[in-house]
């Protein structure tokens, strides 16, 4: 048995959710900047540019890539042999959240109530919490912070196992075409396959928080990938004023489903595909 | 590229007119933020039959919510927002004068109608690139509905600030020019 006081949790999220809205990842900063050497439409290559030089100014100046810093999805994995003290594990986390977009200069972008008041809750908390109790001692924690230019323009389609491979393809383009320039392209995409409706959607959101150098490794997955990216990358949209650069990556994660389903969901990330993690 | 077109505020109907589709522009002067809710409130005032807490004739609205200024400087990170959240308001803001918006992503028919029959024109900054474009943003002053903190309608004093015009004030679309020769489905 180990024992974690959750202000160490509180501390590290605090700190996760700054180093993810300031500091590009580098597996999105290099697909960004090879990006420029293949992108065909000399004005995209000109947002592209842009784009790498936010990235260098965020990172230099420790300010946020983009305004929107986004609603902060944690995904935590638990070892079964940790035992937390200090309080509640849900309320630390959100200690964190509060603390780093007030300390870290970032924008409060949640509101308490979705329909009718929506009043912002002035610290960007709650969080939207995924636990997973896994074997072991120790507690991996990823912040992912999710803007909604890109949300927004997420879907999720209920197929049947007839519709197979060519479904889940047109699937993916019927969001992707819907999305057009709205989710600031180039974009990444997290697809979620199997399971039931709401697995799919947050095996789309995880599958975001996998470095776009790892393609899944089932060999059938992997090459759906690339044929979906090749997919994506010829609609045309391109770095937002048109172009091949529609997408750095597809990355898919799925699960067994039941006999008569197909589920399918598509989370679209922007160009800021802002993750960090850490193991305590 | 064609060369960049200097626009400083107010902008005219007759400037706005002159604008076409995918010219690059350098806007210089002041211009104004909201967004979403700021918008519900504006119209709001409108159909109670008030005035808009901030005259917005000749003027160009940017469809932002920054984030919050770190110690000697006058705004945070501060990219565009979706535009098409705004279009079940931005006719009846355009009805009032307003000849220009900034955001990113399309906007509906019924907002190109309205810039067709008032002259108004929609640009785009590149989207994300929130921390490059806070460079040309020299001030941000919040003028109304302060309690909405980073959705508060602010005077931006800004210098060259970059976008191009996706949708002219004929109705041409910029996105769509753009994208059909890339377009390979």
């Amino acid at each position: 048995m180990r024992t974690i006081n959750v202000e160490d949790i509180t501390q590290s999220v605090a700190k996760l959710c700054i180093d993810a809205c300031y500091y590009l990842s580098e597996d999105v900063y290099e697909a960004l900047v090879k990006s420029k050497e293949t992108e065909e439409s000399p004005l995209g290559r000109d947002v592209i540019d842009q784009i790498v030089q936010n990235a260098d100014i965020a990172r230099n100046e420790d300010r946020p890539i983009c305004q929107d810093t986004g609603m902060t999805v944690i995904f935590m994995e638990i070892g079964q042999d940790v035992h937390f003290v200090g309080g509640s594990l849900e309320d630390a986390v959100n200690a964190g959240v509060a603390k780093g977009y007030t300390e870290g200069y970032l924008r409060k972008s949640v509101v308490a109530e979705p329909l009718f008041d929506r009043k912002n809750t002035t610290n960007n908390t709650p969080a939207v919490l995924h636990t997973y109790i896994v074997p072991g001692d120790k507690v991996k924690i990823k912040v992912a912070p999710k803007g909604f230019g890109s949300e927004n323009k997420s879907g999720l389609k209920m197929l049947v196992p007839a519709d197979g491979v060519e479904g889940v393809k047109k699937a993916v383009l019927d969001v992707i075409l819907h999305a057009g320039a709205n989710p600031c392209p180039p974009i990444v995409v997290g697809v979620g396959i199997g399971g039931t409706m709401e697995k799919s959607a947050i095996l789309a959101k995880k599958a975001l928080l996998r470095s776009i150098k790892v393609r899944n490794p089932h060999p059938e997955y992997a090459k759906l990938e690339q044929e979906l990216l090749e997919m994506i990358n010829k609609t045309g949209i391109g770095p937002q004023l048109g172009g091949t650069t529609t997408a750095l990556a597809v990355n898919i994660e799925w699960y067994p489903t039941h006999i008569a389903g197909l589920p399918v969901s598509v989370n679209i990330n922007c160009h800021a595909t802002r993750h960090a993690e850490i193991e305590l | 590229m064609a060369e960049k077109i200097r626009i400083t505020t107010p902008l005219t109907e007759e400037t706005a007119r002159t604008l076409k589709a995918g010219d690059s522009v350098l806007i210089s002067g002041v211009i104004y933020s909201a967004r979403d809710a700021a918008h519900k409130r504006m119209v709001e005032t409108l159909e109670r039959g008030e005035q808009l807490p901030v005259d917005l004739t000749n003027q160009i609205v940017y469809y932002l919510g920054p984030t919050p200024a770190k110690p000697g400087n006058p705004i945070g990170s501060a990219g565009p927002t979706t535009a098409g959240r705004m279009d079940a308001y931005a006719p009846k803001i355009i009805e009032q004068g307003l000849k220009g918006m900034i955001g990113k992503g399309s906007r509906s028919a019924e907002v190109v109608e309205a810039m067709k029959k008032h002259g108004a024109v929609y640009f785009a900054a590149v989207g994300g690139a929130a921390a490059l474009i806070s460079k040309c943003i020299k001030k941000y002053d919040v003028l109304a509905y302060g309690d909405l903190g980073p959705e508060a309608i602010a005077a931006l004093t800004v210098e060259d600030f970059p976008a191009i015009v996706v949708v002219d004030s004929e109705g041409r679309n910029f996105y769509e020019e753009g994208q059909k020769p890339y377009r390979k489905l």
